[in-house]
């Protein structure tokens, strides 16, 4: 982390903590950098996710939707597509929420509801997948 | 430590304020389209509840995304998810410090309606002729 100050010996800060390059917050560039991780994995999962609601659009019976998203390899690629793609709109979301509201309070319950839904929808989306796919063995 | 500022600080601007240039159309797409499918992946994890809840609250569900509005969320839908990808990786080129002359800016925008659009029809046919 380059220091671009004119002068860093008015700095009130540690040198050890300038070293760590982890701000003020402590956790540095991480919430930029998994922002960045989690668009390069959803690139090839949003294709293979678009492939397989292809493979959904002429209106399947209950059983052939079962059959597709139960299929190991369907189910491994959409758990994985859901990890990445939560993660990348929570923090996708957490900065447009930083970007435009500025008070205080309203801010914290913004970040808060943010992660909760994140959460809920993942947690929904990998029991559902986990649940229809779960004991089918391909014979 | 710095003093206290009494001197008023500077506004930006508002948007409005701005000639429309193709980077900042796309610029405000990609945010848009962000939060849309944020939103919108609520009604994939509902179709995935539904199926694991089994056939007769799937059969609603399924009618649901069978209607003429149904088609028309999906097909909207797929051109944003098409749009965000593709604004995605322009922002990972840029990342990376490539493309940031004011023509290849400008070709990388409007590749990026051009592409999504492309891509959303070309999807479509697929699926329906396809599957």
């Amino acid at each position: 982390m380059a220091d671009n100050r004119a002068d860093t010996r008015v700095s009130m800060r540690t040198p050890l903590a300038r070293v760590k390059g982890l701000g003020a917050a402590g956790h540095g560039v991480e919430h930029w950098w998994i922002h960045r991780v989690t668009a390069v994995s959803n690139v090839p999962l949003v294709i293979a996710f678009v492939i397989i609601v292809a493979a959904l659009a002429g209106s399947p019976s209950y059983q052939e939707a079962i059959a597709i998203i139960s299929h190991p390899l369907v189910a491994i690629i959409l758990i994985l597509a859901v990890i990445s793609v939560t993660n990348h709109m929570r923090l996708g979301m957490q900065i447009v929420i930083e970007d435009y509201i500025h008070d205080r309070m309203l801010k914290i319950v913004a970040v808060m509801a943010n992660n909760f839904y994140a959460v809920i929808i993942g947690v929904a989306c990998l029991y559902a997948i986990l649940k229809v796919s779960l004991g089918r063995i391909l014979v | 430590m710095a003093e206290a500022k009494v001197a008023p600080r500077p506004l930006s601007p508002h948007l409005q304020v701005y000639k429309w240039s193709w980077t900042m159309a796309m610029s405000v797409v990609h945010r848009l389209t962000g939060i849309a499918l944020y939103g919108g992946i609520a009604l994939f994890a509902i179709w995935l509840v539904a199926l694991a809840s089994g056939p007769s609250a799937f059969d609603t569900v399924q009618w649901f995304f069978g209607s003429p509005l149904g088609y028309l969320i999906l097909f909207v839908y797929t051109w944003i998810l098409m749009h965000h990808m593709l604004g995605g990786v322009r922002h990972l080129v840029w990342d990376f410090g490539y493309g940031m002359e004011a023509d290849q800016r400008i070709a990388m925008a409007r590749f990026t309606l051009i592409g999504s659009v492309a891509l959303t029809l070309a999807i479509w046919v697929v699926a329906l002729i396809a599957f």
